[in-house]
């Protein structure tokens, strides 16, 4: 099994150097692409390679670098590299920044010079410490070999490309609050349109892409569409890290042909439960997911086939629920951080998730009435898509909604019962 | 024109604007709180939410914010589909968890733009059973007051004081449901600008300090449009009244003169009308009280004594001006100001009356794609001016922004594009300025380089040859600048004193015009009526004070400097005669002090600076003892004739003031017999006003000068920007109501802009 991604990852944590990056026959697609290829050739490879955005959203990423207008030499454009990696049970990307910096950067200078961008960033969350080293030292390496800065690869295209630490809010994953972030604004995310392809970082044409999708880009330079479809299980190209976490016997991260199941992943990777615990449900790709359960586990981990499931693939790192845990508190554990994380621009999110969070606390102290649950299904709706000014509050209403349908019967029981079942005294 | 659906009905409507904007032009109430019209649209509140379809097919539909949906051709929305009113009762509700219900003992009780949402939304019953958040509040100065609990967080008030307005000590912190909008430590604004807040909140956030200081609730207030006399811009103002105290001043909409903001000066600087230590209450002769008749009789005895002159006054109004001229005759009529201020109005005034150069109004410098600020501290002189200065620097960008779909109104997108990008404003002045961090360009030059200054490019468009001493690099700059704009302003002033700047600033706008750019120059003039006192003298102050002293000198309404050589003159002069409302360092020395009435308790007309006559109203009668000046005036001549007929001898003797009567409607225009109250109808309390001294309710007193009534009764059908008192229409009670004012005076007779432009160009 190939797993492009992960090949240079080490055991010992040490990240891969540039020798022994290029020593493994790194560089050499940034270099193809730099010297040999036109913009026009490298999005349409990437087009063709059924990329889909790997930060969650799935949108085919060649497709979106279309949408920049290349013709002027004059306008400043711009790659950026989310690493504002803050989805709940995600740590995907964060594998990719400590341990192959120079993948990131390579596929970025594809990027930048597919879309004639001559400055970029790589935003990382405030907390990967050591992924801020890494990547410096990295982005040092590759200037002082002549990978970045000023006529690269001898070329007369110039690229560079910057490391950018947050300050840690959840909404800098959303690409236009990240790109206000990086402007030194507060992160509210912008309306759309204008897109960033259109008008993004400084009001210039702007590519946001998350680290893994980049990491993908060198490999699809170097090996072709027809290559990087063959890697996949399903029509979206390409491998996927997959994690997961939760009470199994063996969580983890893994480079997996796009489309395995549920099933494998979480019995012949994950190892199944830990003994002791049964399995009830799982969040598929982070916390902004609708719950998946027992009748799902045979459903490939894709972007369409997860959502024909009722969820969506987000990160591909899943949030395994078992027996002993409540489901009411594992929800309001998750809605606390949301409610946390609003940015405090539009009303529903700003007003809503607080009172869905104590409406949920209220529950969990055996405090709850029926009424309650009317009016966390009310909230379910009222902060829907297209309701809110971003996805964030939407995202937040996912676990609450699927949980409100698998589990509803747990949630009645608190209120029955007066006090959380799952609580010892 | 386009059309679009609504609720089953088709509309005409205008391509581009987005469709609350649409909406509300068409009379169609949709609820909003971040929307405003000079702010744009951010899209936060999401209350202004409606359901649009695909196509006629399409029966569900999906929530858009009618804020940030650009109108297009046979679109179909409802405002009225149930899920969708739903949603935005569930906004309010919200919204509702966290604002205190202190409506009571709320200073923007009555007048909330929030409490008319929360009625038209349809939230009643609270469901938040949780305690709600709090915060502390900053003391910002002696004009706003500021109470964070009430905050619903739509970031007007941060959008108008940064993003508008150029504030920089004000903004919002904090994340979540905790935003504080705020100052960065406690202390007062830093804009001239900050009192626009108190309008812009929809809430009781930000609320006028002066007001709390002799509170009353906003119903109770006897209110009248006013202009404003700080400075010559002309602001309108609409002024509160109650007990025979001014209250508070808010913003009066004039499309071309202030639009929706005026500044602190205007807005909180009226509490000299109240004070009765520095009040006239009673005419004084020889440093005694007099009434009326000992007065009028000492008056009239010195006009036959011997020679007679009178100093006009650049704050009072055309009509006592005009009288006072009269009474002594125009020889012996004398301006208020010395001969090198006095020569640059009459300069201002004959460059005006060629015709050669466009007077620019306020909303067309708004809209100016390059301009040039030569030789005037706009910000200091002309405060409102510097903000639509302020304004203009975006226009050009804003026309690349147009190019890749940016409607000028989604505000926060066209920011972001602009960025920093400006257009070309040129800040030219011998001092440092406001302006000059949004300028393209600063020269900082004395009053000879900015001649030069000019000169060159006069002779740059001339296609002269250059001298070589003048800033010819720095003409050309600025010219080239230019060269793809669509209109540029020229904005000078009298400042420096200099008449020779203002005839270059025209020359400059006149060639510019020459050479197919749209131009033409604003000139800030001193005080509020200069340029009325213009048309009425060239004779400046220094011409009476070389000339021999005379037997009598009549003052009126000074408020020049009092030097040396003027007192020593005065000295000369056997009477003094000072008419004024309260009392100075002329009063000091005058030996008849007439007791004249301020602005609030008189009317009259004002010659703003780009000589726009417009008249302000009383908001209250004056006192037993004091008279409007023009009032005196007709009764010291005997002449027994009403304001009406005061305004047609103006208009048939003085040719520029012809349109003088037009400047609003007569004081016997009625509406189906019936006048024009200045109280709304929500006014309370009337019987018991005074019920602590007289149970007797007292008759409401009678305004002869004007179609205004001091009553509650009257038509509520309003035909005349001119005549607004209070904006206040069915369900809209807060100043928010002015969307619908416009659109119904829109539709009765175009008076979004009032007054009458003596200089039409």
């Amino acid at each position: 099994m190939e797993k492009p991604l992960t090949q240079n990852i080490k055991s010992d944590g040490s990240y891969c150097t540039l020798d022994e990056y290029r020593r493994n026959g790194g560089y050499e697609a940034a270099r193809k692409a730099v010297l040999e290829m036109e913009p026009q050739q490298i999005t349409q490879t990437v087009k063709d390679a059924n990329l889909l955005g790997r930060g969650g959203a799935g949108f085919n990423t060649g497709m979106k670098w279309s949408f920049v207008d290349i013709s002027d030499p004059n306008v400043q454009r711009y790659v950026i590299a989310n690493g504002d990696e803050m989805e709940p049970g995600t740590f995907k990307d964060r594998m990719l920044l400590e341990g192959d910096p120079h993948q990131l950067i390579e596929g970025m200078i594809i990027a930048a010079k597919a879309l004639q961008a001559t400055k970029g960033y790589i935003f990382v969350r405030w907390a990967y410490k050591k992924a801020h080293r890494v990547i410096q030292q990295a982005l040092d390496e590759a200037y002082q070999a002549g990978m970045l800065g000023n006529n690269i690869f001898g070329s007369n295209f110039s690229f560079e490309l910057h490391l950018h630490t947050s300050v840690g809010r959840y909404i800098c994953g959303e690409e236009t609050a990240l790109i206000n972030s990086l402007e030194g604004k507060r992160a509210n995310p912008r309306a759309k349109p204008p897109f960033p392809q259109i008008s993004g970082l400084f009001g210039k044409p702007t590519i946001v892409n998350n680290v893994e999708t980049y990491c993908n880009i060198p490999h699809i330079i170097k090996h072709g569409p027809v290559w990087y479809k063959s890697l996949s299980r399903s029509s979206e190209g390409g491998t996927k890290l997959y994690g997961v976490s939760g009470r199994v016997k063996n969580p983890g991260l893994w480079e997996l042909p796009l489309g395995v199941t549920i099933r494998e992943l979480l019995f012949d990777y994950a190892g199944g439960m830990q003994d002791g615990y049964k399995f009830r449900g799982l969040l598929p790709g982070g916390a902004s997911t609708d719950f998946l359960v027992e009748e799902h586990l045979d459903t490939p981990m894709d972007f369409a086939s997860v959502a024909k499931a009722g969820s969506r693939l987000g990160t591909g790192t899943m949030i395994v629920m078992d027996d002993q845990t409540c489901p009411v508190a594992f929800v309001h554990n998750l809605i606390r951080f949301f409610a946390n994380e609003s940015c405090g621009w539009c009303t529903p999110c700003r007003e809503g998730l607080p009172w869905v969070e104590k409406v949920l606390e209220k529950i969990e102290r055996g405090e709850g009435t029926e009424k309650d649950i009317d009016i966390l299904r009310f909230h379910t709706k009222y902060l829907g898509p297209g309701n809110t000014f971003c996805a964030l509050a939407p995202g937040a209403m996912e676990p609450l909604q699927s949980a409100l349908k698998y589990f509803i019967d747990d949630f009645y029981r608190h209120i029955h019962e007066k006090k959380c079942p799952w609580k010892h005294e | 024109m386009i059309t679009i659906y609504i609720d089953g009905k088709s509309y005409q409507v205008e391509e581009g604007d987005n469709l609350l904007r649409t909406c509300i032009k068409l009379g169609i109430d949709i609820p909003y709180f971040c929307y405003h019209p000079a702010l744009g649209s951010v899209g936060a509140c999401r209350l202004c939410a409606v359901k649009r379809y695909r196509d006629a097919n399409d029966k569900n539909g999906r929530i858009v914010m009618s804020c940030m949906e650009p109108v297009t051709d046979s679109m179909i929305v409802s405002v009225n589909d149930e899920e969708v009113k739903n949603f935005r009762a569930a906004v309010i509700e919200s919204l509702m968890t966290n604002h205190p219900h202190d409506c009571p003992i709320c200073d923007e009780g009555g007048e909330c733009h929030l409490q008319d949402m929360v009625v038209k939304s349809g939230h009643t019953y609270r469901r938040f059973e949780f305690k709600k958040r709090t915060f502390k509040n900053q003391y910002l100065g002696p004009y706003i007051h500021h109470e964070m609990n009430r905050c619903i967080q739509c970031y007007r008030c941060v959008r108008f004081y940064a993003d508008y307005a150029g504030g920089k000590d004000f903004g919002v912190t904090g994340v979540h449901n905790k935003l504080y909008f705020g100052r960065f430590e406690e202390g007062p604004f830093d804009s001239i600008f900050s009192g626009n807040l108190v309008e812009v909140c929809p809430t009781g956030v930000f609320t006028d300090k002066t007001l709390r200081s002799h509170y009353t609730r906003k119903w109770d207030l006897t209110n009248a449009p006013s202009i404003c006399t700080h400075c010559a811009v002309g602001c309108n103002l609409i002024l509160g009244e109650r007990y025979g105290q001014v209250r508070r001043v808010l913003n009066r909409y004039n499309d071309a003169v202030n639009g929706f903001f005026i500044c602190d000066k205007g807005r909180f600087h009226y509490e000299y009308i109240n004070n009765p230590d520095t009040r006239i209450l009673q005419s004084q002769l020889n440093g005694k009280p007099a009434v009326k008749d000992e007065t009028l009789a000492a008056f009239r005895s010195r006009l036959s004594s011997g020679r007679t002159v009178a100093i006009g006054s650049s704050v009072a109004s055309v009509e006592a001006n005009y009288l006072l001229r009269q009474l002594v005759g125009p020889e012996n009529f004398y301006a208020d100001m010395p001969a090198d201020s006095w020569e640059v109005i009459t300069t201002l005034r004959k460059i005006y009356d060629s015709a050669e150069v466009r007077v620019l109004t306020v909303k067309e410098i708004e809209q100016a794609e390059g301009i040039l600020v030569l030789g005037e501290d706009v910000y200091q002189s002309a405060p409102r001016l510097a903000l639509a200065i302020r304004q203009s620097i975006r226009n050009k960008p804003l026309r690349k922004a147009s190019k890749i779909n940016i409607p000028a109104w989604h505000a926060n997108a066209v920011k972001t594009f602009i960025g920093t990008e400006r257009g070309p404003l040129f800040v030219a002045h011998p001092q440092p300025t406001w302006l000059d961090e949004m300028s393209l360009q600063t020269y900082r030059k004395d009053a000879g380089e900015l001649e030069q200054l000019a000169e060159a490019i006069v002779d740059l468009l001339e296609g002269k040859a250059l001298a070589p001493n003048k800033l010819n690099e720095e003409a050309r700059h600025i010219l080239n600048a230019w060269s793809d704009c669509n209109s540029v302003a020229i904005v000078c002033g009298t400042s420096l004193k200099n008449k020779r700047l203002v005839e270059l600033s025209a020359k400059i706008a006149s060639l510019l015009r020459k050479n197919n750019i749209n131009s033409g120059i604003y000139c800030i003039t001193p005080r509020a009526n200069s340029m009325g006192l213009g048309i009425l003298t060239e004779q400046s102050l220094d011409i009476l004070t070389k000339s021999p002293t005379a037997e009598h000198v009549i003052i009126l309404e000074p408020v020049f400097e009092l030097t040396d050589e003027v007192k020593s003159w005065l000295n000369g002069c056997k009477n003094i005669t000072v008419m004024q409302h309260s009392r100075n360092e002329f009063t000091g020395i005058a030996n008849l002090v007439v007791a004249s009435a301020t602005v609030a308790e008189s009317e009259g007309t004002l010659v703003n600076a780009e000589g726009r006559m417009q008249r302000y109203f009383s908001v209250m009668p004056p006192q037993e003892g004091i008279a409007a000046a023009w009032k005196w005036l007709v009764d010291v001549k005997q002449e027994n004739i009403g304001y009406d007929d005061l305004l047609t001898a103006i208009a048939n003797d003085i040719p520029h003031y012809r349109q003088i009567t037009e400047v609003a409607p007569g004081a016997g225009y009625r509406i189906n017999g019936m006048k024009i109250p200045r109280q709304t109808p929500r006014f309370s309390g009337r019987t018991s006003m005074l019920a602590h001294v007289n149970v007797h309710e007292p008759k409401p007193a009678e305004d002869k000068n004007s179609p205004l009534a001091y009553s509650m009764e009257g038509t509520r059908q309003n035909t005349h920007g001119s005549l607004i008192s209070f904006y206040l229409m069915p369900g809209w009670h807060s100043v928010q109501a002015t969307n619908k004012i416009l659109r119904e005076l829109d539709q009765v007779v175009n008076a979004r802009s009032t007054g009458i432009r003596i200089w039409n160009s």
